[in-house]
């Protein structure tokens, strides 16, 4: 009998939840079979089997989050135990591997449920009355120690205080029903798991960390939809895929980056990092789910390779077929918002970058050129920033030369090779 | 006071003694004529004469054979084993003689005996002037040992041991002899034997140890607080019996505790220390007691990477605090 085990994959990744099992117990699988789609912050992926054998038990629900190293099924093998039980799917050569983490994880994952209690704060906790789960523990992992129990003892419950409180002035003004009769009815109930619930919490983590700021910008993109419109059709019949408006401003961002290398960077703590490579995070978006995937590199590549590499990107998302590796090393986001008609919106920075660019739609408007009213193809660029990295001269100056680079284009001049 | 090192409070100690009971003397090898290896008796000879300050042979079982029947006869032997791994051949007076002869004569006979010895490494002695060997003794009740670790506690300790009506093995840190200092009362001023002290206050955690580690372990704790983290130092200064009142209530007092002494890991002091908490202290502990010791290899080496190595310090016992202080 073998236990699998939840992988690592990626570097920083620490957990991932079971999305679904492709296998069910009594099952033969033959190693290198996919057992089941696991999800993390980073990436979706199939675990493969490491073994052959038959699957004896599933130890995971669907839905369920568990800490890499985590047994999630059992499986009967004909073999000896001389397979590793551990087998990492993202690194084929594996890193040293240090043991521990096979024995402790099961512990860790005790210590999230809170049974890692020591004999005094069981002692004092019951002598007292003190309800664990209300105690916020600030020992390893959490835990609740003899420190954190004397200081609910000296300060007294706080936080359920407040309620009582509430419940005693409530009856005096008006009677329960009141609250129900404002609640809509309850419709369908959406469990929040996997690739949402990864969505959810990268955004949290980014709006609750980095002050944002934002600042949008007028671009007259009408040379640029006369380049695009002269290329099209040619460019179609050769290249088998779409040269789309969103290849030229990432082409403009990307060398506009160079120039501003601050807008390339990232918030560590201390100090903030500069990024040497131009990675461009593009979003993705496939049914209800969000990618956001990377051009490497983009500083290198001509329109004609961006437009590929996002022909590319865009299907594998559709198809959800896009891996960790094409999720990771983003330096800089721009998100084609235009693509659903938007013409102004407010992004939230793809945390750790230092800011995401918003491209709207391209839409024909009166703009006075020269003291004349004249009808352009006018486009919206709207920038979020860390206002912790950059201020408002910097990002406006980068956005301005963005706007000059995309209106200097022209028939005569832009190459798309 | 005066500011005096460890081994001039041992002297001290002597002194004061041989100075006011006549019935006390000292005797060992090089004690007299040499002033013992390190010094600690220089002068007693010149000062108390050839009967009251003896060079013996090398033969160890004979200088404590000697002292037991002096010590049965109402004299007040100050026996010094040169190098606390010497007494080996000694322990057979020691553990089935002097330890046993108020029990066995069922309290005609006493034995007011001190045997004094330098042990501990840090000075690269390498394995014959290095060793820890106190938990030889300690499990053999009819013995106390003591073993300071201020020069104030040396000279206290002393003049209560030989004034004790029963055997005490006195084990000096011989790092310690001119590494520390400290103002220590001058006459007569003694320490309880059996009594462990607080030698720092904190409520964070509990340190628990003895010798030249007290010294690391309040270096320790200074360096601790820096972080946030306020250790309580405890100094058993007698290891045998224990006192375990004071173990009981330091543990109790913070409920995270560290035990550590250079002497091997498994079988040392700690070991029963650990024991008393683990009967006593189970519903006062708030993280499992972790002990910082020796390796279990045969000795201290003598190369100086490989005695770091071995020997408890500072850094290392910081690094224990913190981990018991985050746990």
């Amino acid at each position: 009998m073998e236990e699998v085990l939840m992988p690592k994959l990626g570097e920083s990744v620490t957990e991932g939840t079971i999305e679904k099992w492709l296998v069910k117990p009594g099952d033969t699988v033959e190693e290198y079979d996919a057992l089941c789609e696991v999800i993390t912050d980073k990436v979706t992926a199939e675990v493969p089997s490491v073994f052959d054998g038959t699957i004896k038990e599933l130890l995971v629900d669907e839905g369920d989050t568990v800490e890499v190293g985590t047994p999630i099924c059992m499986m009967e093998t004909e073999g000896g135990a001389d397979e590793p039980a551990v087998e990492s799917v993202e690194e084929p050569t594996p890193a040293p591997r240090e043991p521990a983490p096979r024995s402790e994880a099961p512990e860790k994952a005790d210590a999230r449920k809170g049974t890692r209690i020591s004999p005094v704060v069981m002692r004092l906790a019951s002598e007292n009355g003190i309800d664990l789960d209300e105690v916020t523990g600030t020992g390893f992992e959490g835990r609740v120690t003899k420190k954190d129990i004397l200081k609910v003892m000296e300060e007294g419950p706080s936080e359920k205080r407040v309620p009582a409180e509430e419940k005693e002035s409530t009856p005096v003004s008006e009677p329960a029903p009141e609250p129900q009769a404002g609640q809509p009815a309850a419709g369908e109930e959406i469990p929040v798991t996997g690739v949402r619930k990864a969505i959810a919490n990268k955004m949290v983590q980014s709006s609750q960390e980095i002050p944002h700021a934002w600042l949008m910008m007028e671009v007259d993109a009408t040379n640029l939809v006369n380049v695009r419109n002269s290329h099209k059709a040619s460019f179609r019949e050769k290249e088998g895929y779409n040269l789309t408006f969103f290849s030229f401003f990432v082409k403009a961002v990307a060398e506009t980056l160079k120039e501003y290398p601050i807008l390339n960077s990232s918030w560590q703590g201390d100090k903030i990092v500069v990024n040497k490579d131009i990675n461009i995070s593009i979003a993705v978006a496939g049914d209800d789910k969000l990618y956001v995937p990377v051009i490497r590199n983009a500083d290198d590549l001509s329109i004609k390779g961006i437009a590929k590499q996002v022909s590319e990107l865009a299907k594998l998302g559709r198809n959800h077929q896009l891996t960790q590796k094409h999720m990771e090393g983003g330096t800089f986001t721009v998100n084609n918002t235009g693509a659903f008609g938007s013409v102004q919106s407010m992004g939230i920075i793809n945390h750790p970058q230092a800011a995401i660019l918003q491209v709207e739609s391209i839409v024909k408007r009166p703009v006075i050129v020269d003291d004349m009213i004249a009808v352009r193809h006018m486009v919206n660029l709207c920038l979020s920033i860390d206002h912790r990295i950059l201020d408002g001269l910097v990002a406006g100056e980068f956005l301005k030369a963005v706007k000059t680079r995309i209106e200097s284009y022209s028939t005569e001049h832009t190459s798309v090779y | 006071m005066a500011k005096i090192s460890y081994l001039q409070a041992i002297r001290e100690a002597l002194d004061y003694e041989m100075g006011q009971d006549e019935n006390v003397f000292v005797l060992g090898e090089d004690v007299g004529k040499k002033g013992g290896v390190f010094k600690v008796t220089e002068g007693l000879q010149e000062k108390y004469g050839e009967l009251r300050c003896l060079d013996t042979p090398l033969a160890e079982s004979n200088i404590v054979g000697t002292s037991i029947g002096a010590a049965m006869m109402g004299k007040r032997p100050v026996a010094e084993i040169q190098f606390a791994e010497y007494i080996l051949p000694a322990t057979n007076q020691i553990l089935n003689e002097a330890a046993k002869i108020r029990y066995r004569s069922n309290g005609d006979w006493n034995c007011p005996m001190v045997i004094r010895s330098p042990f501990g490494g840090g000075i690269h002695g390498a394995l014959y002037h290095s060793q820890s060997i106190e938990t030889v003794f300690t499990s053999t009740p009819g013995l106390k040992v003591v073993i300071p670790s201020t020069p104030a506690d040396a000279k206290g300790l002393l003049i209560s041991a030989i004034r004790d009506n029963d055997p005490v093995l006195f084990f000096e840190h011989k790092k310690a002899y001119r590494l520390l200092k400290e103002e220590v009362p001058e006459g007569d001023y003694t320490v309880p034997i059996g009594k462990a002290d607080v030698k720092r206050q904190g409520d964070d955690i509990t340190v628990i140890t003895y010798g030249l580690c007290v010294n690391y372990a309040l270096q320790a704790a200074e360096r601790l607080s820096k972080d946030g983290y306020e250790a309580e130092v405890l100094d058993l200064r007698t290891v045998y019996p224990l006192d375990k009142e004071s173990i009981i209530e330091a543990a109790s007092k913070t409920g995270k505790v560290l035990l550590v002494t250079e002497d091997n890991l498994e079988g040392s002091v700690m070991s029963e220390v650990s024991a008393i908490i683990a009967e006593n202290c189970l519903y006062d502990l708030d993280a499992p007691v972790m002990r910082l010791a020796g390796p279990d290899v045969p000795s201290m080496p003598y190369s100086p990477p490989m005695e770091d190595f071995f020997m408890v310090n500072p850094e290392k016992i910081e690094a224990k605090m913190k981990e018991l202080a985050e746990h």
